[in-house]
Protein backbone atom coordinates (compact mmCIF):
# COMPACT_ATOMS: atom_id res chain seq x y z
CA UNK A 1 0.00 0.00 0.00
CA UNK A 2 1.40 3.47 -1.21
CA UNK A 3 1.36 6.31 0.68
CA UNK A 4 -1.38 8.15 -0.88
CA UNK A 5 -3.54 5.35 -0.44
CA UNK A 6 -2.74 5.27 3.36
CA UNK A 7 -3.41 8.77 3.64
CA UNK A 8 -6.91 8.62 1.74
CA UNK A 9 -8.08 5.63 3.99
CA UNK A 10 -7.47 8.10 6.97
CA UNK A 11 -9.04 11.12 5.36
CA UNK A 12 -12.42 8.63 4.11
CA UNK A 13 -12.01 7.60 8.21
CA UNK A 14 -12.52 10.55 9.55
CA UNK A 15 -15.21 11.14 7.05
CA UNK A 16 -16.91 8.21 8.07
CA UNK A 17 -16.48 9.07 11.62
CA UNK A 18 -17.99 12.36 11.07
CA UNK A 19 -21.32 10.54 9.74
CA UNK A 20 -21.39 8.47 12.55
CA UNK A 21 -21.85 10.97 14.70
CA UNK A 22 -23.85 13.28 12.95
CA UNK A 23 -26.45 10.35 12.57
CA UNK A 24 -25.94 9.84 16.48
CA UNK A 25 -27.42 13.67 17.25
CA UNK A 26 -30.61 13.13 14.55
CA UNK A 27 -31.23 10.17 16.80
CA UNK A 28 -31.09 11.79 20.11
CA UNK A 29 -31.14 15.22 20.01
CA UNK A 30 -34.66 16.72 21.46
CA UNK A 31 -36.41 18.97 18.58
CA UNK A 32 -36.40 19.49 15.13
CA UNK A 33 -33.46 22.61 15.29
CA UNK A 34 -31.45 20.43 17.04
CA UNK A 35 -31.54 17.58 15.03
CA UNK A 36 -31.32 19.78 11.78
CA UNK A 37 -27.84 21.48 12.90
CA UNK A 38 -26.67 18.21 13.99
CA UNK A 39 -27.29 16.17 10.97
CA UNK A 40 -26.38 18.63 8.30
CA UNK A 41 -23.30 19.96 9.25
CA UNK A 42 -21.61 16.74 10.22
CA UNK A 43 -22.53 14.77 7.53
CA UNK A 44 -22.04 17.59 4.75
CA UNK A 45 -18.21 17.52 6.10
CA UNK A 46 -18.29 13.82 6.33
CA UNK A 47 -19.70 13.32 2.81
CA UNK A 48 -16.84 15.95 1.43
CA UNK A 49 -13.89 14.19 3.45
CA UNK A 50 -15.02 11.25 1.72
CA UNK A 51 -14.99 12.46 -1.88
CA UNK A 52 -11.23 14.40 -0.87
CA UNK A 53 -10.12 11.12 0.26
CA UNK A 54 -11.43 9.32 -2.58
CA UNK A 55 -9.38 12.73 -4.80
CA UNK A 56 -5.97 11.70 -2.60
CA UNK A 57 -6.24 7.96 -3.08
CA UNK A 58 -6.65 8.48 -6.93
CA UNK A 59 -4.56 11.14 -7.82
CA UNK A 60 -5.34 13.66 -11.41
CA UNK A 61 -7.28 11.22 -13.06
CA UNK A 62 -11.10 11.19 -14.18
CA UNK A 63 -12.04 9.72 -11.31
CA UNK A 64 -10.16 11.92 -8.49
CA UNK A 65 -11.62 15.11 -10.64
CA UNK A 66 -14.81 14.16 -10.77
CA UNK A 67 -14.76 13.33 -7.14
CA UNK A 68 -13.32 16.83 -6.78
CA UNK A 69 -16.15 18.54 -8.49
CA UNK A 70 -18.54 17.21 -6.24
CA UNK A 71 -17.18 18.38 -2.97
CA UNK A 72 -18.24 22.12 -4.27
CA UNK A 73 -21.46 20.63 -5.19
CA UNK A 74 -21.97 19.27 -1.55
CA UNK A 75 -21.03 22.12 0.17
CA UNK A 76 -22.98 24.62 -1.94
CA UNK A 77 -26.89 22.62 -1.82
CA UNK A 78 -26.92 20.86 1.51
CA UNK A 79 -26.58 24.05 4.10
CA UNK A 80 -29.32 25.72 1.70
CA UNK A 81 -31.41 22.83 2.19
CA UNK A 82 -31.31 22.50 5.69
CA UNK A 83 -31.91 26.53 5.65
CA UNK A 84 -35.29 25.87 3.74
CA UNK A 85 -36.08 22.87 6.08
CA UNK A 86 -35.63 25.26 9.18
CA UNK A 87 -37.50 28.10 7.88
CA UNK A 88 -40.37 25.28 6.66
CA UNK A 89 -40.74 24.17 10.05
CA UNK A 90 -41.16 27.32 11.79
CA UNK A 91 -44.00 28.64 9.32
CA UNK A 92 -45.29 25.54 9.85
CA UNK A 93 -45.46 25.73 13.50
CA UNK A 94 -43.34 23.59 15.13
CA UNK A 95 -42.44 24.91 18.73
CA UNK A 96 -38.48 25.75 19.79
CA UNK A 97 -36.90 23.93 22.67
CA UNK A 98 -38.45 24.15 26.62
CA UNK A 99 -35.18 25.49 27.36
CA UNK A 100 -34.70 27.76 24.53
CA UNK A 101 -32.95 31.34 25.43
CA UNK A 102 -33.96 33.89 22.09
CA UNK A 103 -36.32 33.19 18.78
CA UNK A 104 -34.83 36.39 16.62
CA UNK A 105 -37.33 35.13 13.47
CA UNK A 106 -40.40 35.19 15.60
CA UNK A 107 -39.61 38.75 16.75
CA UNK A 108 -38.78 39.52 13.13
CA UNK A 109 -41.97 38.13 11.51
CA UNK A 110 -44.34 39.85 14.55
CA UNK A 111 -47.64 38.73 14.07
CA UNK A 112 -48.11 39.25 10.05
CA UNK A 113 -48.08 36.06 7.58
CA UNK A 114 -44.91 36.00 5.77
CA UNK A 115 -45.29 33.35 3.14
CA UNK B 1 -13.07 -0.48 3.26
CA UNK B 2 -15.78 -2.52 4.06
CA UNK B 3 -16.01 -2.08 7.33
CA UNK B 4 -16.51 1.52 6.31
CA UNK B 5 -19.57 0.91 3.90
CA UNK B 6 -20.90 -1.23 7.05
CA UNK B 7 -20.58 2.21 9.37
CA UNK B 8 -22.47 4.22 6.77
CA UNK B 9 -25.21 1.30 6.04
CA UNK B 10 -25.97 1.15 9.80
CA UNK B 11 -25.99 5.28 9.88
CA UNK B 12 -28.84 4.87 7.03
CA UNK B 13 -30.91 2.50 9.39
CA UNK B 14 -30.86 5.33 11.79
CA UNK B 15 -31.78 7.98 9.28
CA UNK B 16 -34.73 5.14 8.67
CA UNK B 17 -35.86 4.81 12.55
CA UNK B 18 -35.98 8.56 13.07
CA UNK B 19 -38.18 8.96 9.74
CA UNK B 20 -40.21 6.31 11.12
CA UNK B 21 -41.21 7.17 14.32
CA UNK B 22 -40.09 11.29 14.18
CA UNK B 23 -43.01 13.37 15.68
CA UNK B 24 -43.81 15.71 12.85
CA UNK B 25 -43.31 16.27 9.65
CA UNK B 26 -39.78 18.33 9.83
CA UNK B 27 -38.49 15.58 11.06
CA UNK B 28 -38.96 13.04 8.36
CA UNK B 29 -37.87 15.31 5.88
CA UNK B 30 -35.04 16.12 7.74
CA UNK B 31 -34.12 12.41 8.03
CA UNK B 32 -34.85 11.58 4.24
CA UNK B 33 -32.67 14.78 3.78
CA UNK B 34 -29.62 13.33 5.54
CA UNK B 35 -29.92 9.82 4.17
CA UNK B 36 -29.59 11.41 0.39
CA UNK B 37 -26.41 12.84 1.62
CA UNK B 38 -24.92 9.46 3.16
CA UNK B 39 -26.38 7.74 -0.24
CA UNK B 40 -23.46 10.11 -2.23
CA UNK B 41 -21.31 8.84 0.41
CA UNK B 42 -21.80 5.06 -0.14
CA UNK B 43 -21.71 5.68 -3.79
CA UNK B 44 -18.73 7.38 -3.45
CA UNK B 45 -17.13 4.11 -1.36
CA UNK B 46 -18.42 1.90 -3.93
CA UNK B 47 -16.60 3.38 -6.46
CA UNK B 48 -13.10 2.95 -4.81
CA UNK B 49 -14.40 -0.99 -3.77
CA UNK B 50 -15.33 -1.86 -7.48
CA UNK B 51 -12.61 0.84 -8.98
CA UNK B 52 -15.22 1.56 -11.73
CA UNK B 53 -16.02 5.45 -12.15
CA UNK B 54 -19.03 5.91 -13.51
CA UNK B 55 -20.64 5.36 -9.71
CA UNK B 56 -19.16 9.10 -9.34
CA UNK B 57 -21.40 10.39 -11.76
CA UNK B 58 -24.09 8.46 -10.13
CA UNK B 59 -23.36 10.50 -6.92
CA UNK B 60 -23.37 13.57 -8.57
CA UNK B 61 -26.48 13.34 -9.99
CA UNK B 62 -27.79 12.53 -6.32
CA UNK B 63 -26.86 15.06 -4.80
CA UNK B 64 -28.78 17.66 -6.95
CA UNK B 65 -31.81 15.13 -7.30
CA UNK B 66 -31.99 15.14 -3.77
CA UNK B 67 -31.10 18.94 -3.38
CA UNK B 68 -34.44 19.45 -5.59
CA UNK B 69 -36.80 17.29 -3.58
CA UNK B 70 -35.52 19.11 -0.60
CA UNK B 71 -36.49 22.27 -1.68
CA UNK B 72 -40.04 21.35 -3.48
CA UNK B 73 -40.90 19.68 0.11
CA UNK B 74 -39.36 22.79 2.23
CA UNK B 75 -41.80 25.21 -0.20
CA UNK B 76 -44.71 22.86 0.25
CA UNK B 77 -43.93 22.54 4.26
CA UNK B 78 -44.34 26.55 4.39
CA UNK B 79 -47.78 26.63 2.83
CA UNK B 80 -49.09 24.62 5.00
CA UNK B 81 -50.19 25.19 8.78
CA UNK B 82 -50.96 23.39 11.85
CA UNK B 83 -54.42 25.03 12.73
CA UNK B 84 -55.84 23.87 8.98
Amino acid sequence: MSWNELIGMIIIGVGVAFDAFGCLGLLRLPTVYNRLQAGTKCVTFGTCGILFGLFVMKGFTSFGIKALVGIPFVLLTSPVGAHAIARGAHIFGVKLWDKKVIDRYEEDRGNKPSL
Amino acid sequence: MNTYLIILIVCCFACLIRAWRGPSIPDRMVAIDIMGVLAVGITALLAIITNRDFLIDVALCWIFLSFIGTLALAKYLSYKTLDE
